[in-house]
């Protein structure tokens, strides 16, 4: 028996012959192939019989043998489905509560769905305006030193791009670029900020940004060439004036504008105000003597190809791999390695150091993806939560339509026709929903303003559209195979008895998912939140309070001093290399008395007055004389852990010690408490205060005033006077500490806006579902009332199961989301905060209370009924 | 007319049916063409003519009594109808004219 079992024919394959062929036909060309597959059995393994029969299987598929898809049926299938479109409507009519709660609860997790379609699009949409973008790479780097990890680099070194260029055939254009071209660029009496990139001459081979004036082609070849956007064009030369061949003093040099481009579109990643001829970089860095020719100096340049047709990425990648191979010979601690990234996916690919623009990274990409695709999840769950409750109801119908003459198809069909009716009516609702949105998201983060704005295309309509037809048959599809399922015969002899009620425990397990999923967001936000906050009220061991910080944008910082004393609010000046504890950090090589023992000095510039007004604790010695900031340096102020690493003694006696820094032997003058210079979640490490006056970029200011509005206005009209070139760039200490963890911010935010979203919707659905409990049990409430039991007793008999399902989801969720933060997010960082029962718990006790509420009202109103109402009909 | 012409597989096909006699279903005409004019033989090739056959009306097809090999399924038996006779016999006379005018010494083996 069991042989006989194993060698039947495969039967899928049958199956498939059983569908597509013609019923007149099936029974004898069947026949055959059982003929043909037992004769295969005798010369043949099982497997290739099988293998044999599908492939005849497969060849029988003529059109003789097709069954006819009558047309019939399809006329038939029209008429039907305005008769389901129409019992769908009546359905949806007659259950307002219900219908009302699915297209809600839709709509909510649909409008973030159309916000992540959207943020998709665009981001995909990026670069593909070039011609043959889908040719156009770039090198990226691999740099691992030693048996550190690798990091991965959007930059690469010149000489990988001119090894390219000269010996690696298949490709038909390719352009070196280095970043940060730019300075002020005057022209007669006028000066504006510019700011670009230098690019070799085979720029407009590659890509293809439009040319508005003169010939692309020869445009970057001479050095000190310049080509303008027409924005930055209109900037700098009045009205009426041709600027092509105008000359341009930037930085002091003559450049002459060879051509004008339209600014890059909002979708390149590459975006510039400015091109410079890169032999401009070139014949700049011989005059200086640099050699910018070294395999290591890949942190400024950027190499792109379009690869000619025919060659793939892989044979340009072996060939690449062969020069990394030479290269890396001549360096025995430093590995670099040549990789290919297509233009396509600089924006959705994978997050790189040292972008030339700013990008998305798959990553938060696929992070927000999934977010949202947990809510929608909910919200179907929903849908087939209630549908499968409401079925007992539409078991009748199903009966009838079957008795009639449906096939089971047509039922299924009629069902989720009824889910995607409901699904493109929330489409709707989602769509406003999203447009309110919008604007918040894009004002989350200055990056997000920077690379996106969702601007809703025609074409977007129709993904939406067609995203509301998936979220419906996905919806739908469980309820309607479930009713499908039904036999007419049963259904009319009574539903009671139906297995319908068996699917309570499917119905249980998706309220516990919802819930669940809903208890991580709301915790997740929470904790995030309390880390932000940890963040900003940690003592950083120095006070921040009040201070303003103008950047000097190449100012001389005494003569902005100057203006800033004359204003009497402002009580303090002082001014620095950088901010601390916001996330940039400056080094240099230290060593004490042993040559051979160095370690990392971060350190900032200061002045005299820095340390004072800052409020750093001076544990020994002196703080810098306040002298004219032109002197050399030879004094440093170091913290605790830099005299405790070298082992220098007490602070007191490390006073008139020496330090070599960078090969300048600096005296102790000072040795300051430890503080946080780095981010808190950072560790502290040796850091000190140079007296270096020509690393000065930053003015700072305290300002003794209760009106400070009224002050910064002062200071920026003061600015304006001295400088009207360049924009009053000025933040005060606190803000640029608040966006320093923004990343927090936007976490929390984005993360509790999540949070509320999937409680409301899991809150609907359990509104829902109380309302039919309390609907279908009405009568027991009834005669149980009648036989005695108390309103607390029946309240408590029915909220009891959906309390319970809260406990497990709670269980479930408390330690899952404990070891995520512990484990995955928050590991690595050195101060934070702990996570404590307050944020464990809070999000159970508001989902318990919301929980209650919506079960409590509920079972309160059937509790509350009076029985001889409900009971009078019987 | 189209239709009416007879193609060579289709005259093996129908010329292995009327020596079948009553055994001719698919898988034995298929056997028998094989072992006949030693070539190999595609059950779907030789499907595909009878069903033209029939379409054709020179061959007329039942089912037969269900067996318990072929997977319980009944074999279709075929049989040569009057028009496939008639065509038959034509074909053959033609032939037999074609033979007679071809003078003797023309197909001698040299």
């Amino acid at each position: 028996m069991n042989n006989k079992l194993t060698n039947q024919p495969p039967k899928w394959a049958n199956r498939f012959l059983e569908w597509y062929c013609r019923h007149d036909l099936l029974e004898d060309l069947q026949g055959d192939l059982y003929e043909h597959f037992d004769r295969n059995l005798t010369s043949k393994s099982l497997k290739s019989a099988k293998i044999t029969y599908w492939l005849d299987v497969i060849k029988f598929c003529r059109p003789y043998t097709i069954r006819k898809f009558k047309i019939v049926n399809n006329i038939n299938s029209i008429v039907m489905f305005k008769n389901y479109f129409k019992t769908s409507l009546r359905s949806i009519a007659r259950n307002k509560l219900f219908s009302a709660i699915n297209i809600f609860g839709l709509a909510v997790g649909m409008s973030v769905c159309l916000l992540m379609i959207t943020l998709f699009m665009e981001v995909r949409s990026y670069d593909r305006f070039h011609e043959d973008a889908e040719r156009i790479y770039r090198i990226n780097n691999i740099y691992q030193s030693l048996d550190e990890d690798p990091s991965y680099f959007a930059s690469t070194s010149i000489i990988a791009g001119k090894r390219l260029q000269e010996e690696v055939p298949g490709i038909d254009a390719s352009v070196i670029m280095r970043r940060n071209f730019g300075g002020d660029a005057k022209v007669d009496d006028k000066v504006v900020p510019l700011s670009g990139v230098y690019a070799s001459e085979g720029f407009f081979d590659v890509f293809s940004f439009k040319i508005l004036r003169g010939n692309g082609a020869t445009a970057l070849v001479e050095p000190y060439s310049l080509v303008l956007t027409d924005e930055t064009a209109s900037k700098i030369f009045d009205e009426g004036v041709d600027p092509l061949n105008q000359i341009i003093k930037v930085n002091d040099k003559d450049f002459k504008v060879t051509a004008i481009v339209e600014k890059p579109p909002f979708n390149s990643h590459l975006k510039f105000q400015s091109l410079a001829s890169f032999s401009t970089h070139e014949s700049q860095e011989k005059e200086r003597d640099n050699n910018i020719m070294g395999w290591t100096n890949m942190w400024m340049n950027y190499c792109y190809m379009k690869l000619a047709e025919g060659t793939t990425m892989q044979q340009i990648e072996e060939r690449l791999a062969k020069i990394s191979e030479e290269e890396n010979e001549k360096f025995d601690r430093i590995k670099i390695e040549l990789t290919l990234q297509s233009v396509l996916n600089i924006m959705t690919g994978p997050d790189l150091s040292n972008q030339i623009g700013p990008s998305i990274g798959g990553k938060g990409l696929w992070v927000f993806g999934l977010l949202v695709f947990v809510v929608i999840l909910s919200a179907g769950f929903n849908y087939t939560n209630l549908s499968i409750a409401r079925s007992l109801r539409r078991a009748k119908e199903v009966g009838v339509r079957k008795v009639v003459g449906a096939t089971r198809s047509q039922i299924i069909s009629q069902f989720i026709i009824e889910a995607c009716v409901i699904s493109v009516s929330s489409l709707v609702l989602a769509y406003f929903l999203f447009l309110v949105l919008k604007p918040y998201f894009l004002n989350l983060a200055p990056e997000i303003q920077q690379t996106l704005h969702l601007a809703t295309e025609p074409k977007l309509f129709i993904y939406f559209f067609l995203f509301a037809i998936l979220v419906g048959i996905l919806a739908g599809l469980f309820p309607a195979t479930l009713l499908s399922k039904l036999k007419a015969a049963q259904v009319m002899k009574g539903v009671s008895n139906t297995k319908l009620f068996s699917k309570i425990n499917l119905r249980k397990v998706l309220i516990v998912i919802q819930f669940t999923l809903s208890l991580v967001f709301i915790i997740s936000a929470s904790i995030a939140f309390k880390q932000y906050k940890y963040a900003l009220a940690f003592d950083l061991g120095y006070k921040t309070e009040n201070v303003l910080n103008i950047e000097l944008q190449g100012n001389d910082a005494d003569q902005v001093k100057s203006i800033y004393e004359a204003i009497p609010e402002v009580s303090e000046i002082a001014v620095s290399s950088h901010l601390l504890s916001v996330g940039s950090r400056w080094g240099a090589d230290m060593k004490y008395e042993d040559p051979m023992d160095s370690t990392t000095l971060w350190y900032a510039s200061i002045d005299g007055n820095y340390i004072p007004m800052m409020k750093h604790r001076l544990l020994a010695g002196t703080n810098f004389d306040q002298r004219p900031l032109q002197e050399e340096e030879s004094e440093i102020i170091v913290n605790e852990t830099t005299i405790k690493r070298f082992n220098v003694g007490t602070p007191e006696e490390s006073i008139g010690k020496y330090l070599k820094v960078d090969d300048k032997k600096l005296r102790i003058i000072g040795v300051i408490e430890d503080f946080h210079y780095a981010k808190v979640s950072e560790s502290i490490e040796c850091f000190g205060f140079r007296y270096q006056p020509k690393e000065v970029y930053t003015i700072n200011l305290k300002i003794a005033s209760p009106d400070l509005l009224g002050t910064m206005e002062k200071i920026a009209s003061a600015w304006n006077d001295f400088d009207p070139v360049h924009e009053f760039d000025a933040t005060f200490y606190d803000e640029k500490l608040q966006k320093a963890y923004s990343e927090y911010s936007v976490m929390f935010t984005l993360v509790g806006f999540l949070a509320f979203l999937t409680m409301t919707i899991a809150s609907l659905g359990l509104l829902g579902m109380a309302v039919y409990t309390a609907e279908t049990r009405v009568k027991e409430i009834s005669i149980r009332k009648v036989l005695g039991a108390t309103e607390g007793s029946l309240i408590t008999l029915l909220a009891k199961g959906f309390m319970w399902l809260l406990v497990i989801s709670a269980a479930i969720a408390v330690p899952l989301a404990y070891y995520f933060f512990d484990n995955v997010i928050l590991q690595g960082a050195v101060n934070r905060a702990s996570i404590g029962a307050i944020e464990l718990f809070g999000g159970v006790l508001i989902i318990f209370t919301i929980g209650f509420i919506t079960i409590g009202s509920q079972t309160w109103k059937a509790a509350k009924a009076n029985p001889a109402n409900t009971l009078r009909n019987e | 007319m189209k239709g009416t012409n007879l193609g060579e597989f289709e005259e093996v096909v129908l010329l292995t049916i009327a020596s079948l006699m009553s055994d001719a279903y698919s898988v034995a005409i298929c056997d028998e063409i094989e072992r006949i004019t030693e070539r190999s033989v595609k059950l779907g090739v030789v499907h595909a003519v009878l069903n033209r056959l029939e379409e054709k009306g020179y061959v007329l097809s039942q089912l037969g009594e269900a067996t318990k090999v072929r997977g319980g399924r009944r074999k279709r038996y075929f049989e040569v109808t009057d028009a496939g006779k008639a065509t038959l016999t034509k074909v053959k006379e033609q032939r037999d004219e074609l033979w007679r005018l071809i003078p003797e010494f023309n197909l001698k083996m040299i």
